[in-house]
């Protein structure tokens, strides 16, 4: 069974940027994208730059791709599906919900 | 083995260069043993720019040498070695210290002299020429004991050599034998222009003046007296009264002259002895001696190919016409401007209000211009010059060319398409119509690219609105569509964003989105945006409404390091910091475990902060009273200073306090990359100003203004804006610098590269920072004043607001940390572990 944690309030999630959660010992990116209603989580760890830091990276639209740039070499990372646009890699999504204004992921 | 031909170069000048340079790009060169004797200390250098030399340019700065040029291409260069004779029979050069030797092929490049009439007293202290860097350096030290100075000779490098006494601080004449100036370039209403708007300028024009005794003054060190009884007193003289070449050596080798010297070349510039060469200002063609420098590289390529049998080209004389900025004021010249051929016609243009003279002259049936002058507005030259070199049939009304448009008419302009590939586009570096096509088929798309790949335009700069033209047309018809679309989001150049938000004040990404653009925006758009509203409205960065344009740095307020933890820097304005100062920035280094290190922009940065402890360190930093140093922007980042007049022994002027007060007035001013300043105490410079986005440098006479330097990738020098500045209109002038560069540049684009495509470089600057030309100035300066008035320190407006400091922390939802980030020591300090050192668990230290 999927189990949803609650990480935050939606309120907590500037428009248009991500924050990280840890839930289950894992490092989630939450997304709030300005061009949809949706939230999106995905792995947290830039396999290229190798550091923890997609959730501070730019949201950015590539040809109507909702995608994070690294904020470290700036290579995009779909927000849906993990793909990554300029290289062979890929990184683990999660699922996010809204309940209320509470924000909530499971891993 | 075939032994290597010897090949031996007497001059080392701009022309003598120019040979060994083509010699080098042949195939064949291999096949010569090259050895070049110069009688200067130095190598080639800049004589078309020297009194740049003047103006704050090294001797380096105008050396022609490429780094190595020399040791990489085998040729073995003798400085301070003077040529005394050459035996044809023997095939043997004599130096002055007496050494021999042998040659199979001689090129004489011996230049010329300045002509300095045979005037009594012409020899007297102080009396000097204007041709090398070591005359430089005399009439730097003869200006410093003299108050007037005089220069003989209105020609093109008389007037150069007056704006050198002018720059010098110097009460300054010119005494003109003819009754114009630029006697040969310019008619007589031309000439009178001229001397008009120079003497606007503060130098005194005497024209008929033959100079027939100089002696003792009574008020200055020299009387001057001249044939109509007049005379004028002078501390310093200049002779610029024409070149001689220097032929002595090949008379004496018995070459043949001409009759009233000159060394006769044929079309190969071979002499009349088939090994000996002789190309440049000693060389005389079809009776000419070409004293320009274009045709001396042309003499120069053709002995090359000669020489070598790698090429056929021919001299077969050159165009000299000019267009040239004298003292500020364009002057140019083209073919028979006297109207001097058979039948030729003239029309003419004297507009008095706005000082500008042109003329053209042309043929006979009125069908072919053969020549034109054109003072105070040069501007149709690049056109009417091509006009009358390919022979392009002139409008049915030729005087249109030259009269101002009325009605909003446009000008009969010749479009790039009517050349030949042939036309000699930019004669400085002979750069056809076709090489530039072929540069813009190669991938060229802007004036910067075609600059770098052909050279075009860099040299005098006359060419650069026609190279323009000539790719843009070319760029048009390979179907390139140039897209300077910001990205897919906006079909806009970052200039047209920029006055779209000014000009419909709108202050937000959303609002600028829904009115002009498409999608939602991406890294590329948002950040540029994001600079460009705070240019403009100078808002709080990570407002709801800014937060998400701000880059990987902006949005944090530090600098992100490879593991994802942040530097933080200070603002030290000037590079100056209290002891109380440094000492608070030690404890609190000491007590979070930053690794610290010294800043080029004089200032102390601290690494290994983690997310959650910003807030905590700038707290702290505060309290010490530091503000944020904007390390992290696209903004003002230092202004570099050495210590001044204060403690420094040869300091001229306060560097440090000036540093301080402009670090003060600019920080926080976002732009489309970062900017960097210096002020320098005295021209020893220790502050390297003249390597920054703007260098301010103390003279006697007040300061002078350098922009558009850079290190980096790709280092570049400041080019001079204006000197002898008080503090109020240097300060005029950096804001109107800043505020047009923040206006108009692309995103991301530094200052030099921005200058290096704005039509008309440095004296463009010059026009609409100094002259105002665009009547910008005072709306610029009103703009950095609204920018200035609104400056907070944003770490300040973040740590006193808890809701802003919610981000600051790794997880949103507990209060741990990344345990990714993993430090080891070196030499004392922490930095950031290796893949192999996380294995090797034992030596990582905690954070937390």
């Amino acid at each position: 069974m999927t189990n949803f944690v609650d990480v935050c309030a939606l309120s907590d999630i500037n428009l248009d940027t991500g924050v990280c959660a840890l839930v289950d010992g894992k490092q989630v990116a939450i997304f709030r994208p300005a061009a949809s209603g949706e939230l999106f989580a995905i792995d947290n760890y830039d396999p290229i730059g190798k550091a923890n830091v997609l959730s501070r990276g730019l949201v950015s639209d590539v040809k109507g791709h909702l995608t994070v740039a690294s904020p470290l070499y700036k290579q995009h990372y779909c927000l849906a599906d993990g793909r990554c646009l300029e290289e062979d890699v890929s990184i683990p999504t999660y699922q996010v919900k809204l309940e209320g204004e509470r924000v909530l992921v499971a891993v | 083995m075939t032994t290597k031909q010897k090949l031996v170069v007497i001059g080392n000048g701009m022309v003598g260069h120019k040979f060994l340079e083509s010699m080098v790009d042949l195939e064949q060169a291999s096949q010569y043993e090259i050895t070049v004797l110069c009688e200067e200390p130095r190598p080639a250098y800049d004589r078309v720019y020297l009194s740049s030399y003047f103006s704050g340019k090294t001797a380096e700065d105008l050396s022609l040498v490429s780094e190595g040029f020399f040791e990489k291409n085998n040729i073995n260069l003798k400085l301070n070695c003077k040529a005394v004779s050459f035996d044809r029979d023997a095939q043997t050069i004599t130096t002055e210290a007496g050494e021999t030797l042998p040659y199979d092929k001689l090129i004489l490049a011996t230049g010329s002299y300045p002509f300095v009439p045979p005037v009594p007293g012409h020899d007297r202290k102080n009396c000097l020429v204007y041709r090398t860097i070591e005359d430089l350096e005399d009439i730097t030290e003869a200006a410093k004991n003299s108050k007037v100075g005089v220069v003989v000779g209105g020609g093109l490098l008389g007037l150069e050599a007056a704006k050198a006494l002018k720059d010098l601080g110097l009460k300054t004449h010119v005494v003109e034998f003819a009754p114009r100036l630029m006697a040969v370039q310019v008619d007589d209403a031309g000439g009178a222009l001229l001397k008009s708007k120079i003497e606007e300028l503060g130098v005194k024009v005497h024209t008929s003046k033959n100079t027939q005794n100089i002696s003792d003054g009574d008020e200055c060190v020299h009387k001057m007296e001249f044939a109509d009884g007049e005379s004028l007193e002078t501390d310093l003289i200049l002779f610029s009264a024409g070149i001689r070449p220097h032929d002595a050596l090949a008379r004496e080798a018995g070459i043949e002259l001409g009759p009233r010297g000159g060394i006769q070349i044929n079309n190969f510039c071979q002499t009349s002895d088939d090994n000996v060469y002789a190309i440049g200002e000693c060389a005389l063609w079809g009776g000419m001696i070409y004293g320009l420098v274009a045709p001396g590289y042309n003499m120069a390529k053709v002995a090359a190919q000669h020489i070598t049998g790698a090429g056929s080209d021919v001299f077969e004389g050159a165009d000299m016409s000019t267009k040239l900025k004298l003292m500020g004021v364009d002057v140019a010249s083209i073919g028979d401007c006297h109207a001097r051929s058979e039948g030729a016609l003239s029309y003419a243009y004297t507009d008095e209000v706005n000082q500008v003279y042109k003329k053209i002259v042309v043929s006979a049936d009125k069908k072919l211009l053969l020549g034109a002058v054109m003072v105070g507005d040069a501007e149709d030259y690049g056109n009417l010059l091509q006009m009358m070199l390919n022979d392009i049939e002139l409008p049915e009304k030729p005087e249109a060319l030259i009269l101002p448009s009325l009605d909003g008419a446009a000008k009969p302009a010749l479009g790039p398409d009517a050349l030949p590939d042939t036309a000699q586009i930019c004669s400085c570096y002979s750069v056809s119509k076709g090489d530039i096509c072929c540069s813009v088929q190669n991938g060229a798309q802007t004036i910067g690219d075609i600059k770098a790949d052909t050279q075009a335009a860099t040299g005098c700069g006359g060419c650069t609105a026609l190279v323009t033209q000539v790719m843009n047309s070319e760029l048009t018809k390979l179907g390139v569509e140039v897209n300077t679309d910001i990205c897919e989001h906006f079909k806009y150049t970052r200039q047209d964003l920029y006055s779209i938000i000014r000009v419909e004040g709108i202050k937000s990404f959303a609002e600028l989105l829904e009115k002009h653009g498409t999608g939602h925006g991406c890294e590329i758009c948002k950040p540029a945006v994001g600079s460009i509203l705070a240019s403009v409205w100078n808002d709080y960065v990570l407002d709801d409404k800014h937060i998400s344009l701000q880059d990987t740095n902006d949005i944090f307020l530090g600098n992100m390091q490879k593991d994802g933890t942040y530097s933080v820097v200070p603002r030290m304005a000037g590079g100056e910091v209290t002891p109380e100062g440094l000492i608070a920035i030690g404890q609190i280094a000491k007590d979070y475990g930053l690794y610290t290190k010294l800043t080029g922009g004089q200032r102390v940065d601290m690494f290994g902060a983690q997310l959650h402890q910003l807030p905590d360190i700038w707290n702290r930093l505060i309290e010490a009273g530091f503000e944020t140093g904007h390390a992290y922007g696209k903004a003002l980042r230092t202004v570099k200073s050495c210590v001044g007049s204060t403690w420094c022994r040869y300091g001229v002027d306060d560097s440090v306090g000036l540093a301080v007060e402009l670090e003060n007035r600019y920080k926080g001013l976002r732009a489309p990359h970062k900017m960097k300043m210096a002020v320098s105490g005295c021209t020893r410079e220790c502050a390297e100003a003249q390597s920054k986005d703007v260098g301010v440098i103390a003279t006697e006479n007040g300061w002078n203004l350098y922009v558009c330097g850079n290190g980096g990738m790709k280092p570049r020098h400041t080019d001079l804006l204006a000197t002898d500045l008080d503090k109020e209109t240097l300060i005029k002038y950096i804001d109107r610098f800043w505020m047009f560069y923040i206006k108009t540049a692309d995103r991301l684009q530094r200052t030099s590269v921005w200058m290096d495509n704005l039509e008309g470089g440095i004296d463009y600057l010059k026009e609409v920072i100094v002259e105002d030309k665009l009547g910008l100035g005072e709306e610029l300066e009103a703009q950095m004043a609204a920018v200035i008035g609104t400056y907070q320190c944003e770490w300040k407006t973040t740590v006193n607001n808890p809701e802003r400091l919610k981000r600051f922390k790794h997880f949103i939802n507990a209060d741990k940390t990344d345990d990714n980030i993993k430090f080891v020591k070196e030499r004392g300090q922490i930095r950031p572990a290796s893949e192999d050192e996380r294995v090797n668990a034992e030596d990582l230290i905690a954070v937390g």
